[in-house]
């Protein structure tokens, strides 16, 4: 275990002396939600109505951006090779990256959340819910895209690639997160739509570094 | 054969479509060591991968101590150390950041310590506190050869260990060979420049090129 959390530490700290990574994810985030207003126009009551919807969705894309370097820059200069043969299990490796790489680009989205939904004029009754949503999606998130980033490894336009593999599958954490907010706001209970989502993320908890490292194996044959 | 401890029968390798050696065969007992040597392509580093177990063999066995290596790969795993053409070194984190963390992902204990040791053996101490990216390429070649003498391991896989490195450099590691062999370690290397490995068995990769309509040369395994 105390392994499991070197890697994780040492991850921070790349990421924390790279520093790009993490602003990127988040100030792509705030510009992505930005925008809206200024697309549909300044109508509180329209953007009050649409704000649940585009902070997920601007979310999803947040996250999937900075997704394409989960493994790729350990991949090129060969230490996901070393990690590999180390005695940490592939699976593990995955997880202890994954969790990294939502403390550094995750957690931020959480904190710029409200202020956008402060922005955007979403009700009050839904803030909770906000954060409730992303704090059991974006962990989710990270953890699919994980797979993605995997199978896309060493591929030419990853990117791109890892959009196409990855989005679908988000589909229902978005279903899930916008539901819980619209609930939470129009006075039903979003407890349904929030243990849907935290089933998701249970389920991708275990299951998501099993595929990941699959994929990873692959990649580095 | 009763007396080698690592071994393989009928070793052959496939990349992509091109069978690039059958039949290899080759016994390593305690103490002893292995030259591969070989015109470029003909699976050098293949061999040194398969042996790592990054790459599965398309026929033939690895034994340890006359067990498939492929029964039990954690095992074998935690006993091989390799030293690949890819340093693994972070630009931001310093010779000891990056030892450190490979110690401990080892499983090391005190891994501060050992990081200190072997970076003073292979006469990197005055570099300890310098970032990845200011180290020359023969530097980077040190830090990451220092891997090795972290934690003992019976088995050291080396890939061209010698490129970049200036005379004094490869008297260090020569010693550092020479002590692990004395302990009953086992290295396997392969080379272009000269390297001291005193009573070392040569493997002719070429004698295992099997012999198709048209003799190809000059690709890089």
């Amino acid at each position: 275990m105390t392994r499991f959390w070197h890697l994780v530490t040492r991850d921070l700290r790349l990421a924390l002396r790279q520093g790009s990574d993490a602003t990127i994810a988040v100030m792509f985030f705030v510009l992505c939600v930005v925008l809206f207003p200024f697309g549909v126009g300044p109508e509180p009551n329209i953007l009050a109505r649409i704000a649940a919807g585009v902070i997920w969705v601007a979310a999803l894309l947040a996250s999937l951006l900075s997704l394409e370097r989960l493994f790729q820059t350990d991949h090129e200069d060969g230490s996901l090779e070393l990690m590999a043969l180390s005695g940490l299990p592939l699976e593990l490796v995955v997880l202890a990256k994954t969790v990294a790489h939502w403390l550094v680009t995750g957690l931020p989205l959480l904190v710029a959340a409200p202020l956008l939904a402060v922005l955007l004029n979403m009700d009050r009754g839904g803030f909770g819910a906000l954060l409730l949503t992303l704090a059991l999606g974006t962990p989710a998130l990270s953890l699919i895209g994980g797979i993605g980033a995997a199978l896309t490894l060493g591929a030419r336009r990853g990117g791109v690639l890892i959009s196409l593999l990855i989005l679908p599958l988000y589909i229902p954490v978005l279903i899930f997160g916008a539901g819980a907010i619209d609930a939470a706001i129009t006075g039903l209970s979003p407890r349904p739509h929030l243990l849907i989502l935290a089933a998701l993320l249970a389920g991708a908890l275990p299951l998501a570094p099993v595929a990941s490292a699959a994929a990873l194996r692959q990649a580095l044959e | 054969m009763s007396a080698s401890q690592f071994a393989a029968s009928g070793l052959a390798c496939l990349r992509g479509e091109r069978l690039v050696f059958a039949g290899l065969e080759f016994a390593l007992s305690a103490g002893e060591a292995l030259l591969l040597v070989g015109p470029n392509g003909s699976g050098k580093s293949s061999l040194l991968r398969l042996m790592a177990l990054l790459l599965r063999p398309f026929r033939g066995d690895l034994l340890w101590q006359g067990e498939p290596v492929s029964e039990d790969p954690d095992a074998h795993r935690a006993r091989l150390r390799y030293v690949g053409h890819l340093d693994g070194i972070k630009p931001v984190l310093t010779c000891r950041e990056s030892l450190t963390f490979w110690a401990a992902l080892d499983g090391a204990p005190d891994p501060g310590r050992r990081a200190s040791a072997a970076l003073e053996r292979l006469g990197l101490e005055r570099l300890s506190e310098v970032p990845g990216r200011y180290l020359s390429a023969g530097q980077k070649r040190r830090l990451n050869l220092a891997r090795l003498l972290l934690l003992p391991a019976p088995l050291w896989l080396l890939d061209e260990p010698t490129n970049g490195l200036d005379a004094a450099a490869t008297g260090r590691l020569e010693a550092a060979l020479a002590g692990h062999r004395a302990g009953g370690g086992m290295v396997v290397a392969s080379t272009h420049t000269p390297l001291a490995l005193p009573g070392a068995a040569t493997l002719h990769l070429d004698d295992f090129t099997p012999e198709l309509h048209d003799h190809e040369h000059g690709e890089s395994a």
